[in-house]
């Protein structure tokens, strides 16, 4: 098993820390990882597309999933996958689209693995319709700290302690995935724009339902009128007769383009309020104010930023931080404030995401909450940005809000056990199955989760 | 554990009655820091700046530290450690002496290199080690300008600011990759009870300034931080001009 001292950051590349990381390629090799932990840990790491601190264990051990890379069953007629923890979806698109099926939920990368899908309970465009990454997981098989191995199944406590657990309930070794039937591998997706914040939610709350998948990118650096404008993207998967007769005779096929690399050094402050005003204004412009039933691949409408590999770079050396939050419906009075508060700012954000949640999810540390979800990018030197966030989280919390830990990098620990309430019971279980904490990240450590 | 931006939860004060490191402990305790270690020779001023803290939020813990005793740092700065992770280390202390009687008293001089470079030396080694173990965290180091281009007028202290400043780079470029970085401050005059009744120099300055400074360069993970920065410009002429003429500079 080859293990190399680094230095470990997440995808928003702050806060580097320095951890042995081993790369086990066995069941077994990822128990001796874990008995050869040490007094400071160890931490299943995946694609390294949390945004924080999630999968860097300081002074410890990182245990690199990605070899752990087996598909190791398909029932094609059910739709139901069995495989290794380090398995990416990216993967499980290309060998399972040709067979008609999907993944029943995807984040905006493909990049990322079945274990940090399920360590992080990831939602997707169709969580007001399909809930989260965990509730399509039948099973799973988890190595607790104590070297045993448990199968664990939807329902069961340790479950929903491991679904959004962060990883610190032990390492997910495989998992047994329900997927999603689909006729072709093509996208048929309705563009709406939106002028203000409160026509976009109007939009989205009153036609939401008639998609699968919807979520709506707004321009965060408008202001006064203008604020909340935003582009709608909701669709499905486009069924065979929608395809144009000569693609209909090898509709599955899975082809995502893919661009140069962004560069490896990119000066600080490239990214300021001008240029990304200039692009958020274009962008705007461009997109067409309604257009019904466009054809776009899998890679155009989910995964954008994956045609850019190391797009994380273009924020240079100080890194990025993600903040996203979920607000509950009827605290829109509060989302307005956030979002007045980020325009009047001027913060040089990318387009952000705005989405609609369905149901909570029954992970203990989930984040989606029946509610609305906005993300953004904000580059880390922006001066003041700390204390800034800090606002944003109290606002978020006297609302009964939460942050999403998988992309969090720089939370007040105190506000942790208001935005999930279910932190005591989730400690107690860690408490109970690993006192010595041997399941440790800079996450855990930071905000003594 | 530091956040995005280099914040840290955990403090330890090397000097824990210096103005600069309890204006940048205040600042810190303002965002993120809940924990700080003060060592320090122990005396009511020591803590009077704990109780301060403490009225804060923060907990403020004492530790009898002397720099002039290398052979205790390990014990003394040892048990900190093993009380749980420190994010960030500053080692402030430091005396300026008095160059006209150290001049004539090599004694008290080699006190002033004693304290400033020798006393740095072993407990800067010590607390890197720890922080290396943990695999990460940030020692920041209270270096001078004066130690940039040694004068005439405070040559001793400026002697022993540029091997602290040498020791605290290149330990910087030891640790590179090791998760702990190093951070060399430079500020110029400030007015704290260590500048008590002298004449100001140009471009003087406050704790508070340089504790802002600080945690900007904790932000950016800044190898060299001079307050004001404006310095950096300042000292890169001065570092040019002859020395004839430098010796006769009114600086
Ligand atoms: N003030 C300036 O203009 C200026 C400019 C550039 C750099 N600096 C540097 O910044 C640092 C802090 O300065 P400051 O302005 O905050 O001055 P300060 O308030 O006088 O602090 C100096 C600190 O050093 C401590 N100290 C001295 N000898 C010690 C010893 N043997 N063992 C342990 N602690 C000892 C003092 O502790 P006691 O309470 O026990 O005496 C005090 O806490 C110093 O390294 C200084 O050289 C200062």
């Amino acid at each position: 098993m080859s293990a190399d001292t680094v230095s470990v950051t997440g995808w928003g590349r702050t806060a580097p820390t320095t951890a042995r990381l081993v790369r086990p390629r066995s069941y077994e090799e990822v128990a001796d990882a874990v008995r050869a932990c040490g007094a400071r840990g160890g931490i299943a790491r995946g694609l390294g597309r949390a945004y924080g601190d999630a999968a860097q264990n300081a002074g410890g051990s990182v245990l690199d999933m990605t070899s752990l890379d087996r598909i190791r069953a398909i029932d094609a007629e059910a739709g139901v996958v069995v495989c290794d923890a380090g398995v990416s979806l990216h993967r499980l698109m290309e060998v399972l689209l040709p067979l008609g099926w999907f993944v029943p939920v995807t984040p905006g990368t493909r990049y990322v693995t079945v274990g940090g899908a399920i360590g992080a309970d990831i939602h997707g465009k169709n969580h007001h319709v399909s809930g989260s990454f965990s509730r399509h997981v039948a099973a799973l098989d988890l190595l607790t700290a104590d070297g045993t191995v448990h199968t664990v199944k939807r329902g069961e406590p340790l479950f929903d302690a491991t679904a959004g657990g962060m990883g610190l309930t032990g390492v997910i070794l495989s998992a047994t995935v329900e997927l999603l039937p689909v006729q072709t591998s093509l996208m048929s997706v309705d563009t709406e724009r939106a002028t203000d914040l409160d026509d976009l939610m109007a939009r989205l709350t009153a036609t939401d339902h008639r998609y699968r998948y919807s979520v709506a990118w707004i321009d965060l650096l408008a202001r006064g009128a203008a604020m909340g404008r935003s582009v709608l993207t909701r669709g499905d998967h486009a069924p065979l007769d929608a395809l144009p007769v000569r693609a209909r005779r090898a509709p599955l096929t899975f082809r995502p383009g893919q661009l140069p690399a962004a560069p490896a050094f990119v000066p600080e402050g490239l990214l300021g309020k001008a240029t990304v005003g200039l692009f958020n204004e274009l962008w705007y412009r461009k997109a067409p104010r309604a257009r019904r039933g466009e054809l776009q691949k899998i890679s155009t409408f989910f995964h954008p930023l994956d045609g850019v590999p190391h797009w994380n770079r273009i924020y240079g050396r100080s890194g990025f931080v993600q903040y996203q939050f979920v607000l509950g419906y009827g605290k829109e009075e509060a989302l307005r404030r956030i979002v007045g508060r980020i325009s009047q700012r001027g913060c040089p954000s990318f387009l952000a995401v705005l989405k609609r949640f369905g149901d909570g999810d029954p992970g203990w540390l989930s984040f989606p909450m029946p509610g609305w979800t906005l993300a953004l990018d904000i580059p880390a030197t922006m001066p003041g940005l700390g204390s800034f966030l800090d606002e944003l989280d109290e606002e978020v919390a006297a609302a009964d809000g939460r942050i999403y830990l998988a992309k969090d990098s720089r939370l007040r620990p105190e506000l942790l056990g208001a935005m999930y309430p279910r932190l005591g019971q989730f400690r107690a279980l860690r408490e109970e199955l690993d006192p010595r904490g041997v399941f440790t990240s800079d996450l855990s450590r930071r905000l003594s989760l | 554990m530091k956040d995005a931006f280099g914040t840290p939860q955990s403090l330890l004060i090397l000097g824990g009655t210096s103005e600069i490191a309890l204006a940048t402990a205040r600042r810190l305790v303002a965002r993120r820091t809940r924990t700080v270690w003060l060592a320090g020779r122990p005396s009511p001023a020591l803590e009077a700046a704990a109780e301060q803290l403490r009225d804060l939020g923060a907990d403020a813990r004492t530790v009898a530290f002397d720099a002039l005793d290398s052979e205790s740092h390990e014990e003394t700065l040892g048990k900190v450690f093993t009380e749980g992770d420190i994010d960030m280390v500053l080692l402030a202390f430091g005396v300026l002496g008095d160059q006209e009687r150290d001049e004539d008293e090599p004694l008290s001089a080699v006190r002033v290199a004693q304290t400033n470079y020798t006393g740095a030396v072993s407990s800067g080694l010590v607390c890197a080690n720890a922080l290396k173990r943990q695999g990460h965290g940030s020692l920041v180091v209270l270096s001078s300008v004066a130690g940039e281009r040694a004068r005439r007028a405070n040559f001793i202290y400026g002697s022993s600011k540029a091997g602290l400043d040498a020791f605290a780079q290149g330990l910087g470029d030891a640790l590179h990759g090791s998760g702990v970085h190093v951070m060399v401050v430079r500020p110029g005059f400030v007015r704290s009870k260590m500048t008590a009744g002298m004449k100001e120099a140009p471009l003087a300055t406050t704790p508070e300034a340089v504790a802002e400074a600080i945690e900007a360069g904790l932000r950016r993970r800044a190898e060299t931080v001079w307050v004001p920065g404006a310095l950096r410009l300042v000292m890169s002429a001065l570092r040019h001009v002859p020395r004839p003429v430098f010796r006769k500079l009114p600086v």
